[in-house]
This record gives C-alpha cells, sequence and structure tokens, in this order.
C-alpha cells in the first residue's frame, strides 16, 4: 500500500518538474491536472478499511483537480485569447534546475526532520515540500496570469499532501472547504483575467506594476 | 595457446563490432520508411556506401593541414578502442582493468575533438559552426552521460565496466534508461537534437562538420558514427538489463532484442518528431541529466537502505 503510494507522490514530483519545463500554456494546465487527479486518489489508499465519506471527498477531489479547473482554465484561455506560449522571466533551465534542486533539498530534509513511525517509509513530507517550492518558482517566475494560476494550484497540491498527514486527525469537511474554496478561486481568476486581457491587451501581470491613477 | 585464444577473442570482437554496425542506419531507415509508407532504401546502403567510398579519390584543401586526413582517422580508432573496452554480455571485454569507464568516455571526448578539428582545418565558415554546435552540445549530454556512469558505479560499487554492467540498474532501472536514450539521441544527431536527412547548412550540426570530406576519409566518419550508434545502444541495453548474468545464448538474445529495440525507437522517434528549435536544445539535455542525477540518488538511496 505505502508503495503505491509513493509512486504516486514520486508522480506527482515528476509532474512538478514536467510543470516548470512546459512551454505551452495548453501542456501546462493538463500537468496540472493530472497530478490533481493522481493526489485525489491517495486518501483512499491511506485509509485502512473503505469509508463512504473518504471516497466521496476523492471523488470530489478528482472531479474538481482533473475536469473542473482545466475546464474553466481553458475556457478563460479562450475566451480572452490567451497566446500559447508561456512567456517565463525565469528560463525554462535555470527553473527545471531550481525545481530539481529544491526536490533533493526537500528528500534530504525530509530525512532530518522528526516524523510520526507511520510516516517514516513515506515520500509525503518531501513531495509536499518540492510541490510547495515548485509553485513559487511557477508564481515567481512565469508572467501569464494563467501560468500563475497553474503555479498556485501546484502551491496547493503540496498543502494539500501535507493535510494528507494529518487525514485521521482533521475532519474530511475540512477538505471539502478547501476544495469549493478552490474551485471558487479558479473561478474568480477566470474573471480577472479576462478583465487584465481586456485593459492592457496582454495577460503579462508586469503591465499591473505600472498601474497609476 | 593461451595467447592464440586472446587473439582470436580479439579479432572476433572487432569482426563483429565492424561488420554490425552499419546495420543500424540501415535499419533506423528501414522503420522510417515503413512508418512514412515508402520502400525506403535496402537494409544494407551504408555497406553499399562505404565500399563505393573506399575506391574514390580525396579532394584535399590547399589551405587544409594533415589533420583534416588524420582527425577522421583518430576518431575511427577511438570509437573503436572505446567498443573493445565495452563488454558483451557474460563474454566480458577485450581489455578490462579498473577504471576503464574513464577511459571509455575520454576515447568518445577524443573523437568529438579529432571530428571537430578535421572540420575546422577546412577553414569554411559552415563547418566552424557546425564543431561549435557539436561541441556546445556534447556539455550536456557529457554531463549526463557521466552522470548515468556514476549512478552505475555507485549501483554496483565498482569502477570496472564489466562488474558496473553485469546486475540491473536496480530501481533506478526506468530513469536511467530515459537518460541514456535521449544521451543517445543526442550524441549520435538524431532527430530531436539533430536532423540527418537535412541538406540546410545552416541547420545541420554533424553533417555540416564533415561536408568537405571525401573518399575513404568520409567513409571512416561514417562508419565510426555508426559503430558510436551501436556502443552508445550496447551500453543503454546492458546498463538496464542484467545481460551480464544470463546464459551466453540468452544473453545474447537479450544483446541483440535489445539493441533492435533502441534502434527501432530512434527509428519511431525520427518518424513522429519533429526536430527541436535551437534554444529548446539545452532543456531537453538537461531534463536528461536530471533523469540520470535522480537515477544516481535512488541508486544511493538503494545502497544506504
Amino acid at each position: 500500500m505505502s508503495s503505491t503510494l509513493n509512486v504516486l507522490i514520486g508522480l506527482a514530483m515528476g509532474l512538478n518538474l514536467l510543470a516548470l519545463a512546459s512551454g505551452r500554456v495548453r501542456s501546462l494546465i493538463s500537468v496540472v491536472a493530472v497530478q490533481g487527479v493522481a493526489l485525489g486518489v491517495m486518501p483512499l489508499l491511506l485509509e485502512n478499511q473503505f469509508n463512504w465519506i473518504v471516497a466521496l471527498v476523492a471523488l470530489g477531489t478528482v472531479a474538481v483537480k482533473g475536469a473542473v479547473i482545466p475546464t474553466l482554465l481553458r475556457r478563460a484561455m479562450r475566451a480572452a485569447k490567451v497566446d500559447r506560449e508561456v512567456d517565463p522571466s525565469i528560463g525554462f533551465v535555470s527553473s527545471l534546475l531550481l525545481g530539481a534542486g529544491g526536490t533533493i533539498a526537500a528528500v534530504a530534509l525530509a530525512r532530518v526532520l522528526p516524523l510520526l513511525p507511520e510516516h517514516e517509509g513515506l515520500l509525503l513530507v518531501p513531495g509536499a515540500i518540492a510541490s510547495v517550492l515548485t509553485g513559487f518558482v511557477l508564481l515567481i517566475g512565469r508572467s501569464k496570469a494563467i501560468s500563475q494560476v497553474c503555479g498556485y494550484l501546484v502551491l496547493e497540491n503540496g498543502i494539500y499532501l501535507f493535510g494528507l498527514l494529518l487525514i485521521h486527525a482533521t475532519p474530511m469537511l475540512v477538505e471539502a472547504g478547501i476544495l469549493l474554496d478552490i474551485t471558487v478561486g479558479i473561478f474568480v481568476i477566470g474573471i480577472i483575467v479576462d478583465r487584465i486581457q481586456r485593459a492592457f491587451d496582454s495577460l503579462d501581470t508586469r503591465n499591473l506594476t505600472v498601474l497609476r491613477e | 595457446m593461451n595467447l592464440v585464444i586472446a587473439f582470436i577473442d580479439v579479432a572476433a570482437r572487432l569482426a563483429a563490432w565492424l561488420i554490425l554496425a552499419p546495420l543500424l542506419p540501415g535499419i533506423i531507415n528501414k522503420v522510417k520508411a515503413w512508418v512514412a509508407g515508402r520502400r525506403g532504401p535496402p537494409v544494407l546502403q551504408l555497406y553499399y556506401d562505404l565500399n563505393r567510398l573506399r575506391k574514390k579519390s580525396v579532394v584535399l584543401s590547399e589551405l587544409a593541414s594533415p589533420a583534416f586526413v588524420a582527425g577522421p582517422a583518430v576518431a575511427w580508432v577511438a570509437v573503436l578502442g572505446a567498443a573493445l573496452l565495452l563488454p558483451l554480455g557474460p563474454a566480458g571485454a577485450a581489455l578490462s582493468f579498473r577504471g576503464d569507464v574513464l577511459l571509455v568516455i575520454y576515447l568518445l571526448a577524443l573523437a568529438r575533438f579529432a571530428t571537430a578539428w578535421a572540420a575546422l582545418e577546412t577553414g569554411s565558415a559552415f563547418e566552424g559552426m557546425g564543431a561549435a554546435r557539436e561541441v556546445s552540445y556534447a556539455v550536456l549530454s557529457e554531463a549526463a552521460l557521466i552522470t548515468a556512469i556514476m549512478a552505475l558505479c555507485i549501483h554496483s560499487g565498482s569502477v570496472t565496466l564489466v562488474t558496473m554492467l553485469t546486475p540491473a540498474a536496480g530501481a533506478g532501472a526506468a530513469l536511467l534508461g530515459a537518460g541514456l536514450f535521449a544521451v543517445l539521441l543526442a550524441e549520435n544527431c538524431r532527430v530531436p537534437f539533430d536532423d540527418p536527412n537535412t541538406h540546410l547548412e545552416l541547420t545541420m550540426i554533424h553533417e555540416v562538420m564533415i561536408l568537405d570530406h571525401s573518399g575513404p576519409p568520409l567513409a571512416a566518419i561514417l562508419h565510426g558514427a555508426s559503430m558510436k550508434l551501436l556502443l552508445f545502444a550496447v551500453l543503454l541495453t546492458e546498463a538496464v538489463l542484467p545481460v551480464g548474468n544470463l546464459p551466453p545464448f540468452a544473453a545474447a538474445g537479450a544483446l541483440a532484442g535489445g539493441v533492435l529495440i533502441v534502434t527501432v525507437g530512434v527509428g519511431l522517434i525520427e518518424s513522429l518528431l519533429a526536430r527541436l528549435a535551437f534554444r529548446r536544445v539545452p532543456l531537453l539535455l538537461t531534463t536528461a541529466f536530471l533523469l540520470c542525477l535522480f537515477a544516481l540518488l535512488v541508486a544511493w538511496n538503494g545502497g544506504a537502505a
């Protein structure tokens, strides 16, 4: 069971690097969607016996992160006629190296952290730290609003992985609430993207820094 | 008596490497033709080409120094030497000593240096450009290759090729295989790094370096390139599969099958992918380097746990 979980987290870490290397906005959205699905099925693997609330929340996570959010983002892209190139301000090679360095540092850091014995063999903590770092690099290093949203989603995936550590302590209702928040957040960002595009004729958020009365 | 057996052994290896190598480009071209729905050139086309080039005379530039002819010869001998150091499954290598893997890396680097030198000898701007590109890609692909070798070293706890390539690569085999395959494509100037069929000097890499060569030196370059392809295919197969532990016939089958799969894979990639824009190439090579780096870390962890 824990080896399946580790393979899934390893997949998510690989997808982190793929997200840093992808040059098209559409492929970035797909990578983030696949990562969301991979993380969504994890609660089912963590629970020892079948629990219908957990199953429901896992199903909701997979549906929202795998289908609803990508659809919203793609619709926003289509509506605002966003250019397909990602347009990085930190280059692909350097962001990839940053992400890889972060992943390695996360694995090294997790070894010295005092973890609970049941989390010792799992990649949960390094996976979470690596995803958070990747999310930061994407947020800082991409200039288009849509790619920054993808960075935010990767960041949220990392926090979600952290949350899985506490799956027995927190009610699943909290997870459901977070999921709802993200969906509404992406929905609102879709509208903002459209607004930015109309006001500046581009989605480059660097335009917003020179905003004046 | 022992000396005679050793002599026959080396001669058989030499013959195998020399005779089998030109098959690989033929297989790649056949796969490409098959995917495109063409009949394609015969599988033995490179043998005919080499035979034709052997009979031709050499056109020498007045500007070029003797290195113009010596370069291809040195490169050919260096690749052949590297090939003899590479073990062939349970049969082992013709020559094996502690640290021979370093010699293989340096022989491959020497071959590249000699080819680039011969290209610069012509004084042609195009060939200088090709040599510059070849060498700048090599910086990244060699880093990936050395990392892959280090992963194998740490996994097996040895710096001798025969013992390094005998056990399977373990948990990181998939990572290592993918990384080494990308290195193979870059080192042998295949799509998506370089297009061997292109006829535009501005976009060529390997092909533009050999534009001014003719006759037997060109034959040596083409044959050396095919041997290098076979060398990398064998290295990739042995790094991923535990060929050394199998009984002789199964090992020969596994080795031949692995090389064939790699060759067909190269052909398929060449048919289905377009070459990358130059500015995207470092990204792919960095990815290959990272794949090998993660294989190295997995080997490290596997040894500790």
